[in-house]
């Protein structure tokens, strides 16, 4: 099955949508700031919204054509949809919520189809309670399983997990690949967290102000951020402005300065000429400390710095690192400790030539 | 106490809210639901009768069922008499009177629900009807309830409009509020204490009942 979207919308507000892609079976991760219009791509697909102009199609079914003057009606279109808010309905209990969407069924075989989904999705032992009385992971189950529970020919999920825990979420989208490992639906997944894209997507579509920035693989696209937008929700903690100050052209680097400092720091040539600005993005694990300076390194930049502040965050310590320009690093608590990591302590930092990214 | 006219207004009050109960659920559904630029409109004229002096209403009402005028004459055509001072008439006059009563409630609990909630119904599969009677009624049960019974008490104790449009005719428009009118006129003292007692005591009750349900969280899990 493959979901075809070409969407183009106005809102009165001046945001412009205007994307085209092909989401195949598997999940395809929809990644972008507040405001990059990943919800209104879902609404539209939903028909919940309706777009100016386009065409939405579901495997050989056209849902939605601008210019023939389809919209099939948001019950008929078959695709299952996960709110950010979940939208449990309160007054029922998990089973009644998943067994919602089977209404044309006999009562046999809905319960059948209920517990089937409340398996998949480990609730079983919930079916009596209401959603207020189970917990936010529980719910999502339960979100999942009534979407799913239909059949539908295609899931779009709006940052459904975002409010969990990292290893419930992981284990949640565990059990839809399962799920979904024979069915091949195309499933649309809205975030703007980066580890959620990581962990969850084997297609990743960027999107900015209503535009589709990059798409590809998750590696792909976050690894090597084209725009300095996309590197700060790619999760690239530094993003500095800098200056082309030289091009080592066979080396295969060149040498910048970072804006507002005097901090020089070498990263790989990409096709900024001498005197262009550029942006510098360095994820925060890819920075190395050391207590005293370091010798014998094949690493280029080593900096020296003063810490100003390191705290422990869930199992990862965050220092920011004060080098003229200010980096923040994470490590962990041993390495913390080895270095015997307080603030104001005097500190070298080392970074690959590779952990450097040059975006625009 | 004054049994006639005291079963005449169970008779009205309860024909009345059963009614505007069916009239309320689609018209709130409309006012809530749809984004017509209109809506608001609709909204003013339902909610005239809180502001209009109930004489004021009686008087047009009254006009309207003339047979000088087309509506008057519809119904004098088909039914052989004329819709003024007749417990039809009444009944009529008093669906204007109580509709907003029966709407507000029922129009404020469906505004407080989720547009989601409809929304991932719609995602299911569900027709609008099947959404209404799955997730919204059941969601606004409160409501519904608190409009029928606020519009049963105010046609219980209206008094402007009847006397305008059904006048005092015992057993046919005379209601114990027309009832309690009366015996001050004739100095009937005792007779008016009484019923008017009986009306306070009444309209008490009805409130104590209204408020007593909005604030009571539900057994089974309170609702959204």
């Amino acid at each position: 099955m493959t979901l075809a979207v070409h969407l183009e919308k106005r809102l009165p507000s001046g945001f412009a949508l205007d994307v085209s892609f092909v989401a195949e079976g598997g999940v395809t991760i929809l990644f972008g700031a507040s405001g990059s219009g990943k919800t209104t791509i879902l609404r539209c697909v939903a028909g919940l919204a309706r777009p100016d102009a386009g065409r939405v199609a579901i495997g050989d079914r056209t849902l939605f054509a601008g210019d023939a003057g389809v919209d099939v009606p948001v019950p008929s279109r078959r695709i299952g949809y996960v709110f950010q808010q979940l939208a449990l309905f309160p007054h029922l209990t998990v089973a009644q919520n998943i067994g919602y969407g089977l209404d044309g069924l006999s009562r046999a075989e809905r319960q059948t189809r209920v517990a089937e989904a409340a398996d998949s999705f480990r609730i079983s032992n919930l079916l009596d309670r209401r959603p207020r009385q189970i917990s936010g992971g529980e719910q999502q189950r339960t979100a999942l399983a009534r979407a799913l529970v239909t059949s539908p020919d295609a899931l779009l999920l709006d940052e459904p997990l975002s409010a969990l825990d990292y290893a419930i979420q992981l284990h949640i989208m565990d059990d839809l690949r399962r799920w979904n490992a024979e069915r091949r639906i195309p499933i649309l997944y809205v975030t703007h967290s980066h580890r959620e894209a990581f962990a969850l997507g084997e297609r990743l579509i960027a999107l900015e102000h209503g535009r589709m920035l990059a798409s590809g693989s998750p590696h792909e696209v976050l690894d090597h951020p084209a725009q300095a937008t996309l590197a700060e929700l790619a999760g690239f903690e530094n993003v500095f402005g800098a200056t082309v100050i030289a091009r080592r052209e066979r080396a295969g680097t060149m040498q910048c300065v970072l804006t507002g400092t005097s901090t020089e720091i070498e990263v790989p040539a990409g096709t900024a000429a001498e005197g262009a600005a550029i942006r510098v993005a360095i994820r925060a694990g890819d920075i190395l400390l050391a207590d005293r300076e370091p010798v014998g390194l094949s690493a280029r930049n080593v900096l020296r710095g003063t810490v100003l502040d390191c705290g422990l965050h869930g199992s990862t310590v965050v220092a920011t690192i004060d080098a003229d320009a200010r980096f923040v690093v994470h490590l962990t608590p041993g390495g913390a400790e080895t270095l015997g990591l307080r603030p104001g302590a005097r500190i070298w930092l080392i970074i690959k030539t590779y952990s450097c990214r040059v975006a625009r | 106490m004054d049994w006639q006219a005291l079963w005449l207004t169970a008779r009205l009050a309860a024909l009345v809210s059963a009614i505007l109960l069916v009239i309320s659920l689609p018209l709130a559904h409309w006012m809530v639901f749809s984004r017509r630029r209109w809506t608001f409109l609709v909204e003013a004229v339902v909610s005239l009768p809180l502001v209009l002096p109930p004489t004021v209403l009686g008087f047009y009402l009254l006009m309207a069922m003339g047979t000088r005028s087309p509506l008057g004459r519809l119904w004098s055509d088909w039914t052989g008499h004329p819709l003024a001072f007749t417990f039809e008439g009444l009944v009529v006059a008093s669906l204007f009177y109580s509709l907003p009563f029966a709407v507000q409630p029922v129009a404020t609990a469906f505004s407080q629900i989720d547009p989601a909630l409809r929304e991932a119904s719609a995602t299911l599969g569900a027709s609008r009807l099947r959404t209404f009677l799955r997730v919204v009624l059941p969601l606004s049960i409160e409501g519904v309830i608190a409009g029928a019974v606020l519009s049963f008490a105010h046609t219980v104790g209206e008094f402007g409009v009847v006397l305008m449009v059904g006048g005092n005719l015992p057993g046919v428009t005379r209601t114990v509020s027309i009832a309690v009118y009366d015996h001050v006129q004739a100095l009937e003292y005792r007779e008016a204490t009484i019923t008017a007692l009986f009306m306070l005591a009444f309209a008490f009750g009805v409130l104590l009942a209204v408020y007593g349900l909005r604030r009571r969280p539900l057994a089974a899990g309170p609702l959204a």
